[in-house]
């Protein structure tokens, strides 16, 4: 069967070849026009002047677009209508797009659009979270509160209490394609949009308010993207849009690309946290109660940061019970780039928050902080009670196997050997320090906006038994499409190369969430499932009809069809069906069950299930620079029964990387007048081959999921991330063994962080 | 205002005429004027390697070199890879070891991969850590990259 297969990416071929078609890549009509923003030039104002006269007057310049020039919606916002396209009178950030230029060319655009005259009425701009905080600038009327039990009587009850604050940078996705899109003026006034996105469907809707057009009149395709990482969920919408109206004025074709520097300067990121923890416990760390307050950085407009600020939330527990919590949440508005999804939503913050606390205890405690971490886990699936296993949001942890999964990894990583071994290497050199830290994921799966858990699949069968396949979700390079392929394929009883894997495309299947919150295997092979079974119950019946036999006697197997003693290739059976005037398309569609909650108190079951990993890693700090490695990171993860570990591996292994980067290299730095100062590569560290781990063992745990997802697998995009966390916590590990002190770490860990850390902690 | 030039290389085995802006760089004209889209930009500064091509058997950057430079010059992007058995064999094994997701980078680092490969250095994971270490990819962690190449080089050394 085709399910569980290594195979590898489908489009792998193409893109040895360089055949694989990114949005810039599509060969356009000619007379095809291309699109740059000016931008605004300070974080906060009133424009009092705009002076576009050079700007029109450049070469190549068709038209330039401002506020007043939009037909309809001048808003590419995903949630409340609060961030327009073009700015309407008042900036509020530092990049924000102003106007559009249609030029000839993109450097032509991009040169003209650097050639306006604004001029504002300054006004005070709120960029910190010091800031908005004594502004009080925030979304939502106050902080967002869950609680469980008496934290206040916990505390103070509790044998032992710490108290710290952590600060959180965010994280440029990097995705390596910038953002772009594309936009064919069709008859009628319709319009067909390809763009780099993780969400075809918002991309429909936010063009045809646009354009003042019902949802039908657009088309959006999208085939792949060079990356996505949650920077394509909301923040291709703009340059959709632009493109859209742009083609609707000029009636030619249009299409916008940004630059990297205007990418980083325009586009949404990480959100940035600070958390404020007060934790207290008893002798042997067990956990009493947690006091969270979770100040999150959401810049100038709503964007999703409400759902990535409750996910914070809902992490803050990770893997461990907390007796008693109280989860505070503060989400602020300041005038920066507006924070968007980016790989786990909120939820890495929320983890680290957690992990920091788990260290501080060992710390205080003088343990290893593994046993603290074991102390305080859940119980595993089948041993709890309901007491062991209530999250802070009280949902029952039902599928708890991080006990023993790291049973298991201790072993294989030779866990406290080399913790011993560490300690030796540290009491003989003053300068290297190594540091070893064990962390766990515990990742709730679904969209926490219920409605968004459900998809839909369109699948034909051809009369030559080939396959057509389509759903809503996206391949960003995730191998989402293969994944779903071969569960088709194996519907089907066919090789998975027998499945044509097509461009999401919303004239196929309408009405999709974004390519998301983990969610596309699940969601995208459930519907494919559906209307694989539609149709070939449909074959089955006709079949059995012909050979007088039961339906359920008809076998669809090695690529044959078996009904009573008479075998057909899968083409023939099709043919016969062909002839026999049986349909050979269907739709199928799905929607996650159980799911439930109360977001505002912050009760029920926002997720199906949860999926889980460990990673242990080791790093060496030279303490006179900061500089680091990491040497050695060994991970067990929980991808339930895998649709294909090749794949599912290379996600791991990718996310750990992307995770560990946002905690140590990756670093963003605004200056006093709220611009962006790293806003290319060349001032932003991503990762390089060089800074992964020296050595590098990434496992699959051996189980399937509890609940009934597809092939019983489990969603594998963004957990991962957050086994980087170990990354973070070994090189605090690291940095404690120079002193007696707790090091209180900020992130990202950059050599200057490293450094000042080991000031604090020196005797 | 714009100044052009006429130049003359090979490009993937094939000699080529055009006119270009001085200015032009050669990813964009090979992009662009070519239709060659498998080299891809990134940055467009010279750091995370995506543009990374083969100049007169020298790895450069597509970005960073202008087209007018290229005059005379001997081409190989990720289009023309096939044409040496090596190159074949190297977009085998990055097929096969999964050493891509996304693929954006893919046609850069293959560029790079090829540049180690050729210079007959060995199967050293840090040596070819070190040498793919200007191409960055978000996606793959570089694991399967690594074990691609080495794969690769374990075959010419069983062969
Ligand atoms: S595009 Fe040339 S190095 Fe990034
Ligand atoms: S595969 Fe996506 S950047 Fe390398």
């Amino acid at each position: 069967m085709s399910v569980a297969k290594p195979l590898p990416h489908d489009a792998a071929k193409l893109h040895v070849t360089g055949a694989a078609r990114y949005v810039d890549d599509i060969p356009v009509p000619a007379g095809t026009l291309s699109l740059a923003f000016g931008q605004a030039e300070i974080a906060r104002g009133r424009i009092t002047g705009m002076d576009l006269d050079a700007v029109r007057n450049a070469p190549g310049v068709v038209a330039v677009l401002t506020a007043d020039d939009l037909p309809f919606a001048n808003d590419v916002s995903p949630s409340v209508h609060d961030e327009p396209l073009l700015a309407a009178g008042e900036v509020f950030y530092l990049g924000q797009p102003v106007f559009c230029v249609v030029a000839r060319s993109h450097l032509l655009a991009r040169k003209a659009a650097r050639l306006g005259r604004l001029t504002y009425e300054d006004l005070p701009a709120i960029l910190s979270i010091d800031d908005a905080l004594a502004a009080d600038s925030r979304f939502e009327e106050g902080p967002r509160i869950y609680i469980k039990g008496d934290v206040d009587a916990a505390l103070a009850g509790a044998e032992h209490v710490i108290e710290g604050t952590l600060e959180l940078g965010g994280q440029e996705h990097f995705y390596l394609e910038g953002q772009a899109a594309l936009a064919l003026p069709q008859e009628g006034g319709d319009m067909v949009v390809h763009s780099s996105t993780q969400h075809p469907t918002e991309i429909q809707h936010k063009v045809a308010e646009a354009l003042g057009m019902p949802m039908n009149a657009v088309r959006v395709e999208v085939r792949r993207m060079g990356g996505g990482f949650g920077g394509k969920e909301s923040q291709g919408n703009a340059l959709a849009v632009a493109c859209a109206v742009a083609a609707r004025l000029t009636g030619q074709p249009c299409k916008m690309r940004y630059d990297r520097d205007d990418d980083m300067m325009i586009t949404g990121k990480r959100h940035d946290f600070r958390i404020d923890y007060r934790a207290g416990f008893d002798g042997d760390g067990r956990l009493a109660g947690v006091d969270f307050t979770q100040f999150c950085r959401c810049g100038w407009a709503q964007d999703l940061s409400l759902p990535v600020a409750d996910r914070a939330m809902l992490h803050a527990d990770n893997a461990y019970l907390l007796p008693a919590a109280r989860i505070t949440s503060h989400r602020l508005k300041t005038h920066t780039q507006s924070a968007t999804a980016y790989r786990g939503f909120g939820g890495p913050q929320g983890m680290v928050g957690i992990e920091r606390v788990m260290d501080h205890v060992a710390h205080a405690l003088g343990r290893d902080p593994l046993d603290i971490r074991q102390v305080n886990f859940y119980a595993d699936q089948g041993e709890g009670s309901a007491e062991s296993q209530t999250t802070p949001y009280h949902m029952e942890v039902e599928d708890f196997v991080l006990n023993e999964m790291l049973a298991e990894l201790k072993e294989t990583s030779d866990y406290r050997k080399r913790r011993a071994a560490a300690a030796t290497w540290n009491a003989a050199n003053p300068v290297l320090k190594k540091g070893i830290a064990l962390t766990p994921v515990k990742f709730g799966i679904s969209f926490t906006l219920t409605h968004l858990n459900q998809a839909g699949a369109l699948v034909h069968v051809y009369q030559d038994g080939s396959v057509h396949m389509n759903h809503g979700g996206t391949e960003m390079g995730q191998g989402l499409f293969q994944k779903v392929a071969q569960v088709a394929a194996a519907r089907f009883g066919v090789d998975a190369g027998k499945v044509k894997i097509t461009a999401t495309d919303t004239g196929k299947v309408p009405n999709t969430s974004a390519t998301a919150a983990s969610s596309g295997s699940d969601l995208n092979g459930m519907a494919v499932q559906a209307a694989c079974d539609e149709i070939r119950e449909r074959m089955a019946r006709f079949l059995a009809d012909q050979h007088q036999a039961q339906v359920s006697d008809v076998r669809f197997q090695d690529g044959k069809v078996l009904v009573a003693g008479a075998e057909y290739s899968f083409a023939e059976a099709a043919a016969a069906c062909y002839v026999g005037r049986v349909s050979l398309s269907a739709t199928g569609f799905y929607k996650t069950p159980k799911v439930q909650w109360d977001r505002i108190k912050g009760e029920g079951r926002p997720f199906f299930y949860f999926a889980y990993g460990a990673a242990v890693t080791e790093v060496v700090l030279d303490t006179l620079t900061g500089e680091n490695q990491i040497l050695r990171c060994d991970i067990l993860h929980d991808a339930g029964a895998s649709l294909n570990p090749a794949l599912d591996i290379g996600q791991i292994e990718g996310g750990f990387v992307q995770g560990a980067g946002w905690l140590t290299t990756e670093e963003l730095v605004w200056d006093d007048k709220g611009r962006l100062r790293t806003h290319a590569p060349s001032t932003y560290k991503i990762p390089a081959c060089s800074d992964r781990p020296v050595v590098f063992n990434v496992a699959l745990y051996d189980g399937e999921n509890r609940e009934d997802t597809i092939y019983r697998s489990k969603a594998v995009g963004e957990p991962p991330f957050m086994l980087g966390i170990s990354a973070f916590m070994a090189l605090s590990d690291a940095v404690a063994a120079c002193g007696d002190v707790y090091p209180s770490l900020d992130a990202p860990a950059t050599p200057e962080r490293l450094l000042a850390a080991i000031n604090r902690v020196r005797p | 205002m714009t100044q052009t030039q006429t130049i003359s290389l090979t490009i993937n085995g094939e000699a080529v005429t055009a006119t270009v802006p001085v200015r032009s760089n050669l990813v964009d004209f090979l992009r662009n004027d070519l239709g060659l889209t498998g080299s891809h930009v990134g940055c467009e500064h010279g750091v995370c390697g995506a543009c990374t091509l083969e100049v007169d058997g020298a790895m450069i950057r597509g970005c960073l070199m202008l087209a007018v430079q290229a005059d005379g010059a001997t081409v190989t992007t990720v289009e023309g890879l096939a044409d040496s058995p090596r190159g074949q064999a190297l977009r085998d094994a990055f097929h096969r070891r999964n050493a891509l997701q996304c693929g954006y980078c893919t046609p850069g680092m293959l560029a790079s991969a090829l540049e180690y490969v050729e210079a007959g250095r060995p199967a050293d994971r840090a040596a070819i850590r070190e040498h793919i270490s200007g191409n960055y990819c978000r996606c793959t962690g570089y694991q399967a990259v690594v074990d691609a190449i080495c794969d690769l080089i374990g075959q010419g050394a069983k062969a």
